[in-house]
């Protein structure tokens, strides 16, 4: 049989997995497998600017398409580099295979340069970490990365790659099919647990929906569209579940959560059937647990058995997959009589909207022009107040995603997750919303996006504060604005929490660096620029376009359920008296 | 709260142990003794695992096993009828000649062998159940002090083979 080196094995392995897009920065110990790629044009291979952006944006690339985001990165700290974004995308089911290159096995264990035990770093982290440690296992262990990465609930594995295994000659063989005897996701639904849960749901008064992150990974998107609509029973989703039918469908009631709209909340805490699929009951989205949906009897389906009855107590549990699940529920569920349920929820949503109010430019606003003129794009957060205000404003329909960070909540996602998405759909609208404190932490890949013309939309809200942080420190730590301030400079008062009290000017000038890239810059600061600043971002279509839009610098997100509180004792509006 | 018994098939490789054992401490479950050998399928490695937790922890504790990719089959021992035993080694030091007699007699009502002697300090091999090991150590500890030194393996345990057994 024809021998390869180990690099060569690899490349052939990354085609024969359909990878046509590679997130890569080289450095001594992987320098083998870039001399392999060398020339190659099956696979686009990408040269971000920092290895953190390098992840984020195989993130991106892999929620917008559905495919393996694929990352190979040099030992050492080109593996550490990578550490938030495995963690990022793990905690949101992210299918990625990373390859790390390592020093010899030989030199493992003796301090050598760029030497880090890096399956032991990112051991509990990710799905799935693996030293490749003889050349004749290199085929196999790939297979089973791709395998692992993107079946059952989804995630990361590590695959690291010793520069020997890389240069040794070996079989070119790489197989089609892989058993791992310890990893056997669900593929069937139980019907004995589904058809007590609809039996439950049948005899409903007061049902809802909770829909998870699960819906939209196993894109069930239609299919969950189609089980409300039969059954007329509404919806409600948490931020990494949102889009899982669309934003405008009436049935749609809206997020859940400490953000969550006030409707919705009222909803889970007044259910008397809380039919919940792929969620994972986070504390963000319960509130004070003891008080969660007190009156409800829970059905939760989840594809992960560890995240059924770990944090509530459920009723009818099923393990299955989001999609096959819905599928089977399609065959057997009718509509249900709950229209007294459902005018209930219809009129909380109308009393109690959630409304920033039409004074100054608003995210409301901002957010509001974007669905208007932008009804197929691929919409990424970063985190923070930035994120929420999108999960609350951002219409999702059949035709258009949103991209964050909701597990980890990693600031420094939003932009380069824009860039693996606008790779993976060139000819889709990618839109940033973020904010001024998380732009910053991935702003070199500015330089990623002008080399590999990416027309990307970046709306910066910028109100000079890292804002979530500062918003608590309003209301729950007596505005004591601790290191939140981005504006400050050492000549300013010591404790200052009084915005635009002869403050200094913001740093960086963002106008000015996106046109030191080679860049757009549009500065938005009145409600009545902001589509025309939109209109010439969408014209530009031969380099990214930053849009700082100059925010109210004390604006919160609201409503808000305070710490240790239960969902349906939120908080609507700022007290009189702050605006 | 209560004792529980996992048995563990685990694939044989290189950090399956850190793995398993990390996954206690990164979750702060609490573990009270785990051992890991080699099976008779070379590829294999079956670990005993003890710990003390409430229900809802326990459950938690078996799906997060069972979803580690290294982890082959999990098996709860709690309620079931096993055998079980664990290695201790006591050596009691200084011993004068009225503490041999003693020591010579506790041995005989734990059904322990004394293994090794030179005059001043006796060496007790001791397999049994963990609970049996506790009281002997309780019992040494109250008459020996500071003269004790142990070392405990951990426990192993099997499924009983006989029905009378398994009850």
């Amino acid at each position: 049989m024809k021998q390869i080196t180990g690099a060569d094995l690899f490349v052939k392995a990354l085609k024969e997995e359909a990878v046509d897009t590679l997130f890569a920065y080289p450095g001594g110990q992987a320098i083998d497998l870039f001399n392999a790629l060398y020339g190659e044009r099956e696979i686009n291979v990408i040269l971000p600017r920092h290895e953190q952006g390098l992840i984020h944006a195989a993130d991106g690339y892999a929620r917008s398409t559905g495919k393996v985001g694929v990352c190979l990165v040099t030992s050492g700290p080109g593996a550490t580099n990578l550490v938030t974004g495995i963690a990022t995308a793990n905690y949101d089911s992210v299918p990625l295979v990373c390859f790390t290159g390592q020093v010899p096995i030989h030199l493992i264990g003796n301090d050598t340069f760029q030497e880090v035990d890096f399956v032991g770093i990112t051991r509990s982290i990710c799905k799935y970490a693996v030293m490749v440690r003889r050349r004749e296992d290199l085929a196999e262990t790939i297979k089973k990365a791709f395998y692992i990465a993107k079946t059952g609930k989804p995630g990361v594995v590590v695959v690291d790659l010793p520069k020997d295994v890389q240069s040794a000659y070996g079989r070119d063989f790489y197989p089609q099919e892989i058993a791992v005897r310890g990893y056997k996701p669900k593929l069937s639904v139980h019907m004995g647990q589904l058809n007590k849960a609809l039996d439950l749901l049948n005899h409903a008064v007061k049902p809802v929906f909770l829909i998870g992150g699960g819906v939209n990974i196993a894109h069930a998107n239609k299919e969950m569209t189609q089980l409300a609509e039969l059954t007329g029973v509404p919806v409600i989703t948490t931020i990494m579940g949102k889009g899982a039918i669309p934003t405008t469908n009436s049935l749609y009631v809206g997020n859940i959560g400490i953000h969550g709209s006030y409707a919705a909340n009222s909803a889970i805490s007044n259910c008397d059937v809380l039919f919940s699929i792929g969620t994972r009951f986070n504390d963000r989205i319960t509130g004070k647990i003891e008080e969660f949906a007190v009156h409800a009897k829970i059905i939760h389906i989840d594809v992960d058995a560890a995240s059924i009855s770990r944090n509530i107590d459920v009723d009818i549990p099923i393990v299955a997959d989001a999609k096959k699940a819905i599928y089977a529920l399609l065959e057997k569920a009718k509509p249900l009589h709950i229209s007294e349920w459902t005018d209930e929820i219809n009129r909380w949503k109308k009393e109690y909207p959630i409304d920033m109010g039409k004074a100054g430019l608003t995210p409301q606003m901002i957010i509001q022009s974007i669905n208007e003129m932008f009804k197929d794009a691929i919409v990424t957060t970063d985190v923070g107040q930035n994120q929420l205000w999108t999960t609350q404003f951002l219409e999702i329909g059949e035709n258009n995603q949103m991209l964050t960070s909701g597990g980890l909540g990693t600031m420094g996602y939003g932009f380069p997750a824009a860039i693996g998405a606008k790779l993976g759909n060139p000819h889709k609208d990618v839109i940033v919303i973020s904010g001024d404190g998380g732009m910053q932490m991935n702003i070199q890949e500015m330089a990623t996006a002008i080399v590999y013309e990416l027309p990307i939309i970046i709306c910066i809200l910028n109100n000079g504060y890292l804002g979530n942080v500062r918003q608590w420190q309003e209301m729950f730590y007596d505005r004591r604005y601790s290191s939140t301030c981005m504006r400050y400079r050492r000549s300013c008062e010591i404790g200052c929490n009084q915005p635009d009290h002869c403050c200094p000017e913001y740093t960086p000038d963002f106008i000015a660096l996106a046109e030191s890239y080679g860049a757009k810059g549009i500065r938005v600061t009145r409600a009545e620029d902001i589509k025309r600043a939109l209109i010439h971002a969408k014209q530009n279509s031969k380099t990214p376009t930053i849009i700082e839009f100059i925010i109210d610098r004390e604006v919160n997100v609201m409503p808000i359920v305070p710490p240790g509180k239960p969902l349906n004792d939120m908080i609507l509006e700022r007290e009189e008296g702050r605006e | 709260m209560k004792k529980r018994w996992i048995c563990l098939f685990v694939e044989n490789e290189v950090g399956v142990l850190v793995r398993i054992s990390g996954l206690f401490s990164g979750k702060s479950y609490n573990l009270d003794s785990l051992t890991v050998g080699a099976t008779q399928d070379s590829t294999i490695s079956r670990m005993t695992i003890s710990l003390t937790s409430d229900d809802r922890t326990f459950e938690q504790i078996k799906k997060q096993l069972d979803r580690s990719v290294e982890v082959i089959k999990v098996v709860d021992y709690t309620d079931r009828s096993i055998h079980m035993k664990e290695i201790l080694f006591v050596k009691v030091n200084y011993c004068s000649d009225t503490d041999i007699t003693e020591l010579f007699r506790i041995s005989k009502v734990f059904g322990v062998a004394i293994i090794d002697y030179d005059g001043n300090t006796v060496l007790l091999e001791c397999t049994q159940t963990e609970n049996r090991n506790d009281d002997l150590i309780a019992l040494l500890k109250r008459k020996f002090a500071s003269r004790i030194e142990i070392v405990r393996g951990g426990s192993v345990a099997i499924e009983a083979v006989s029905m009378s057994e398994r009850g």
